[in-house]
């Protein structure tokens, strides 16, 4: 065992602050205890949001509201384009407007069970408690959801669930909820409450005494260094998908905020725990930048596909029927093409390293709709999927009506984050986590249309009224360190300083798409033991040359996006040593996360609830890493096993 | 193919710019227009020169950040498209391909092809909202709405603001994009306690930012990628003057 692949292993964490008690009574009793900031004071107290997504434009605008003086931050031009917005299928609630049976308790069983028992019970209830909240909110706000004729909200039903508890607006859920969040954000800004600085990207984190208090950005039309100064410090800065290069995140997405928070003290909660979207637009060549998603509800008409022979590169209206492998139906009868994610993506895997994928370089499987066509008509399947059908054909040009789809599992979500309490507080004091950054509530899954609600019951009810509590403290912080500020400057400009110099031959790009693709094929949707272990050789090696010879034009300056990339970058190969090291530790197989070793006679992930029924929250400290394990325990859901056959 | 590409460069807002020619060879025609950009930055940065500055973000059509007049069209010559979304398909080998910033004195140029289009959230701040602070929301069905209401505030709501109305306007008028907020806001029951308010201090902003008015040409509509209607305008104008439709 090299040093790489050594860690220490500190104490558990035993407190999660959450209230004991009957679990219904728990957020309810967690707020009554939560101290309250008079008005007066409240203009008194600084909170620095960084990201404007559905959770920190949410948790930006009630914390103004509240009557907070705020400070937001995103990379992009405007609050607007965070991307949330890219969000396309719906948001879950326990509204039960259909009785059909939901109820709070079922969308938390849902909730605990899709995430294979690795998530927090108190946590998952509340959200399951607030999730109602967010919709009345929402609609209040005039978020144009869905309706049927009698003018009251639609629903449907989505993966993972029996009842039809997921509000939608057409494909465009997460645009409409948040320009709702946006707008609500832009009146406070004009109200004075926030200020907002668009094309900011937070490079540090600053410390005073122990405790978060403000953060070191860098402005990206100026290249100006800025030291911003608060009482608290929200992150709301998304996922880390990027890491594999190629995701359905956008290009700016990245882990540069919550990493640099983990290198001052943050833990970091299960960073192996990646979601892979069976249904996306499959890699067309060397060029590709993204993936574009295909929503999962084409699934229920389309039927999945692949040659039976290897090798077999006829067009596929040339297949007769019995060379037709329809894999899905074949190895899961009872769910057939409607298997939950992890495992439709896995199938896909599995046929195409069989050399029976299809499209360039093999990396493809059919989604055919001839029969939903024959059975249905083309006007039905257009009204139906029109939307998507056009985005398919503008990508590939080709006509998915004629010819069946090419799809293929990529990178679209990460359930792994900076580790936060019961009051999304970090382990760093007076720092709070939101959104797709933190861990709390998925576990090692997530289900459809849930992260649009983790992310606005954070910011619009959870945060405000748990960062209150914190702040009553806030007459006893005191004035910020200038050393501790001088330094984190100093830090951030060193490491512009050396990106610049290096001066060598590859660009930063190159060296993503690299590191992408090793994560890709080593800690991608099958993880093994050796598989990791060459992954924990490789990334310090490839991270030492881009160190030695990376790329960097312009200066430091000036808007400088080659400059913006790099750093990036720098920072996605620290953190995919770390989730293939939590991978390599996890010796078990459960939600996103397959290893190899861990499964049954029938290919299935076997969970080890013995050994893994824990949180593994990483902390960083200058002799490696340590593990502190933060055991679940599961008093409302009994644990079982998945089977979808 | 072979392209050859002439593209604004402009170092900073204080600066002058020009159109720099540039070859680039080999682009598949399953590229995106943006993609195509990214070969030539990637060449451009290992010649230690400096990479043609654009903004960007989700590169699937929906956050509105990606915007260049491509051969002097507002997101190029297809419709209902962003430019993330167009595809070198559509071009052909030997093509000359001009490309622009977004043109218009509210939008001044930060670099290359970025423009500022902070403008467009100061009129949302002026009133493209529904007052209602967190918490304080009646139950979401309360109040039903009508179907048809909802679908067409939808269709107006699903604005990306990324300004292509404005480029393409003759009179750089931003009334598509103000007129889209309030059609939105003004078709739902919600929006109605504001929706006076709301139409005349968007409207004022809009002036104020330096917009031009509104000509009724219609090139806003055809290059809109999310073809918010021309009627929208209409809307605003009646709303501004104070007639309820
Ligand atoms: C294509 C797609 C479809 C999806 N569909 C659904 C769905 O139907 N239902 C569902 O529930 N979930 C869906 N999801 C997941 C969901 O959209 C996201 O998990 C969620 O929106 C994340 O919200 P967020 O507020 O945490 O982060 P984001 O919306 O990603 O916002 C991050 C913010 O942080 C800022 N930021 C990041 N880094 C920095 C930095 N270093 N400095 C300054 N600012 C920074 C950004 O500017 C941005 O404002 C989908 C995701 C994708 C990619
Ligand atoms: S990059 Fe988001 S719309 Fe084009």
């Amino acid at each position: 065992m090299t040093d790489r692949m050594s860690f220490q292993v500190g104490e558990d964490i035993r407190d999660t602050k959450a209230p004991d008690g009957p679990i219904e009574e728990r957020w309810e009793r967690r707020k009554f205890q939560a101290r309250l900031v008079n008005p007066a004071n409240k203009r008194k107290l600084h909170v620095i949001v960084v990201g404007t997504g559905l959770a920190g434009g949410s948790a930006a605008a009630t914390l103004g509201e509240l009557g907070y003086q705020v400070t937001s931050f995103c990379y992009q031009d405007s609050p607007r384009r965070a991307h949330s917005i890219a969000a396309q299928g719906g948001i879950n609630a326990a509204k039960n407007y259909r009785g059909d049976g939901d109820s709070i308790h079922r969308l938390f069983y849902d909730t605990v069970k899709g995430g294979d028992f690795r998530s927090r019970e108190s946590n998952v209830y509340r959200l399951a408690q607030v999730s109602v909240n967010i919709i009345d909110q929402a609609v209040a706000q005039g978020v144009p959801f869905a309706r049927e004729y009698g003018g009251l909200l639609d629903t449907r039903s989505f993966g993972g669930a029996q009842v039809s508890r997921t509000f939608y607006a057409r494909g465009q859920t997460g645009q409409q909820l948040l320009l709702g969040a946006y707008q609500a954000l832009e009146r406070q800004i004009a109200a004075g409450t926030v200020t907002m600085n668009a094309r900011h990207e937070m490079l540090e984190l600053i410390i005073s005494d122990g405790r978060a208090r403000g953060v070191v950005v860098r402005d990206l039309v100026t290249g100006e260094i800025e030291s911003h100064l608060a009482d608290a410090v929200v992150l709301a800065t998304g996922g880390y998908g990027n890491v594999f290069f190629l995701s359905t995140n956008a290009k700016g997405c990245n882990t540069t905020a919550i990493w640099r928070a983990h290198r001052k003290g943050a833990m970091f909660a299960n960073p192996c725990f990646t979601q892979i979207h069976p249904t996306c637009i499959p890699v067309s060549g060397d060029h590709q930048s993204k993936l574009t998603l295909m929503s999962e509800s084409l699934r229920n008409d389309g039927r999945v596909w692949v040659p039976v022979q290897a090798g077999d590169t006829r067009a596929p209206g040339d297949i007769p029927e019995a060379e037709r492998d329809y894999y899905l139906e074949r190895i899961y009868p009872a769910f057939g093409n409607l298997v939950p994610r992890d495992i439709a993506s896995r199938a896909a895997k599995n046929v195409c390293d069989e050399g029976r994928g299809v499209g360039p370089g093999g990396l493809g499987v059919y989604l055919d709709f001839a029969d939903a066509i024959a059975r249905l008509g083309r006007p039905a399947i257009e009204a139906k999927y029109g939307n998507l059908f056009d985005m398919y054909a503008q990508i590939t040009g080709e006509d998915p009506y004629r010819r069946p789809m090419r799809i293929y599992p990529a990178v679209h979500y990460t359930m792994g984050g900076l580790w936060v309490d019961y009051d999304l507080q970090s382990t760093i004091p007076g720092l709070f986590v939101i959104g797709e950054a933190n861990f709390s509530d998925h576990g090692a899954n997530r289900l459809g249309a849930s992260a649009l609600m983790q992310g606005l019951a954070d910011g619009y009810f959870v945060l405000p009224t748990t960062i209150g509590d914190y702040l009553a403290d806030a007459r006893d912080f005191g004035p910020v360190d200038d050393v501790a500020v001088a330094e984190a400057e100093i830090a951030v400009r060193d490491r512009i300083a050396r990106l610049l110099a290096v001066d060598g031959t590859r660009t930063a790009d190159s060296y993503h798409r690299e590191l992408g693709k090793l994560m890709w094929d080593y800690c991608g949707m099958e993880r093994t033991e050796e598989s990791l272990r060459k992954a924990l050789e490789r990334i310090p090696e490839l991270r030492a040359e881009f160190w030695r010879n990376v790329k960097v034009s312009g200066t430091a300056e000036e808007l400088n996006q080659a400059l913006e990339r790099a750093g990036r970058v720098a920072d996605f190969f620290d953190l995919a040593e770390l989730m293939c090291l939590d991978a390599l530790n996890r010796t078990e197989s459960c939600g996103g996360h397959f290893r190899a070793e861990s499964q049954d006679a029938d290919g299935e992930a076997v969970r080890d609830d013995e050994k893994f029924a824990y949180v593994a929250a990483w902390e960083h400290t200058p002799d490696g890493p340590v593990l502190h394990r933060e055991h679940l325990e599961y008093a409302y859901v009994t644990m079982t096993q998945r089977s979808y056959k | 193919m072979n392209l050859t590409l002439k593209i604004w460069r402009q170092h900073d807002a204080a600066k002058s710019g020009q159109m720099v020619t540039y070859h680039v060879e080999e682009v598949s025609p399953d590229m995106s227009f943006l993609e195509m950009l990214d070969v030539l930055n990637e060449r451009l940065i290992l010649d230690g020169d400096d990479p043609v500055a654009f903004d960007h973000d989700c590169r699937e059509g929906i956050c509105g950040m990606c915007g260049l007049v491509i051969n002097g069209v507002a997101h190029g010559e297809s419709r209902a498209t962003t430019t993330c979304q167009l595809h070198m398909r559509q071009f052909s080998d030997g093509d000359v391909i001009t490309v622009e910033p977004w043109r218009a004195a509210p939008f001044p140029v930060i670099k290359d092809l970025v423009v500022d289009r902070s403008a467009f959230d100061r009129i949302i701040q002026a009133g493209g909202f529904i007052s209602v602070p967190a918490g304080s929301a009646p139950d979401a069905h309360a109040v039903p709405v009508k179907k048809e209401d909802a679908d067409a505030a939808f269709d107006a709501a699903t604005c990306i603001g990324c300004g292509a109305c404005v480029a393409a306007c003759p009179n750089g008028s931003a009334s598509l994009f103000t007129a889209a907020k309030i059609t939105h806001l003004g078709l739902l029951p919600q929006g109605q306690p504001e929706r006076a308010v709301r139409a005349k201090a968007m409207v004022e902003q809009m002036d104020l930012e330096g917009f031009g008015g509104c000509t009724n040409t219609g090139e806003c509509t055809a290059v809109c990628p999310k073809g918010i209607p021309l009627d929208t305008i209409a809307r605003m104008n009646a709303d501004f003057l104070g007639r309820r439709g």
